[in-house]
């Protein structure tokens, strides 16, 4: 099958709900049950608020993908923001430098299967997620 | 997109309609507060049934709405969170402690009517 993508900038929190609108449509699209489809759409919330309130701009990448045996989706975050020092500290619950919950990362970790990380201070964070279809 | 905010004799309901943006939710913030102060209202119905996604922000959010509320002797309670919602708040993490929840806008009511029933 061929891969469906699309691509949400994120500029605002406007951006935010449109990036989960897709997601979720995107989900829906390839059969993923409502729980999931919310589950994903939790997620890609979570990822672009912090792109938001870290970084500022970025974007949110979505992409179906196909595994050996069943469809799944991708959600990539990016930025060029001030990245991450520690991301081992970042993906401990209850760590956050922005006075939010921080509850970001480690509960997008929970809600996807398949979690990537690469940051660099100065140099922006990259957030892959996947999620399977059960 | 602004969330109507409904009197009903002492009480307030917000019925939030679709996808909200975080400016939405800070709007709805200032307004609940102002009514309740305005009406004098005893408690207030947050209506969340049309909500698609519960994240972080949204869940703070709903937490600080109650606990303003309730420094003016008021009740909130939330109502209409849908399971698949509720198991993508429970697997992030996310909490309304101290916030009453209800299933739907009638046992709503019903939680606030016996709240206040005893002190009329």
């Amino acid at each position: 099958m061929n891969p469906r993508t699309a691509r949400v900038a994120i500029h605002s929190d406007q951006d935010i709900v449109v990036a989960r609108q897709k997601g979720r449509a995107l989900a829906a699209e390839i059969g993923f049950s409502a729980v999931d489809a919310t589950l994903i759409a939790t997620a890609i919330s979570e990822l672009a608020r912090n792109i938001v309130a870290y970084a500022r701009v970025g974007e949110i990448e979505l992409r179906t993908i196909d595994g050996p045996s069943r469809e799944g989706i991708l959600v990539i975050a990016s930025d060029d923001g001030p990245g991450i020092g520690d991301i081992r500290q970042a993906m401990r619950d209850g760590f956050s430098t922005s006075g939010s919950l921080g509850l970001g990362l480690p509960g997008v970790r929970r809600l996807m299967d398949e979690f990537e990380i690469a940051s660099q201070p100065g140099k922006g964070t990259r957030v892959a997620v996947k999620k399977w279809r059960q | 997109m602004e969330v109507p905010i409904l009197k009903q004799g002492e009480f307030l309901i917000a019925t939030f309609q679709a996808a909200l943006s975080d400016q939405d939710l800070e709007s709805l913030r200032r307004g609940l507060l102002q009514q309740v102060v305005k009406f004098r209202s005893r408690g207030v119905i947050v209506d969340v049934t049309a909500m698609d996604v519960m994240d972080s922000f949204a869940s703070r959010t709903l937490r600080e709405i109650a606990h303003m509320i309730r420094l003016r002797g008021a009740e909130t309670v939330i109502v209409g969170i849908q399971p698949e919602v509720a198991f993508a708040m429970v697997q992030l993490g996310l909490t309304l402690e101290g916030v009453a929840a209800a299933l739907d806008l009638e046992e709503g009511l019903a939680y606030l009517i016996e709240k206040f029933k005893n002190i009329d």
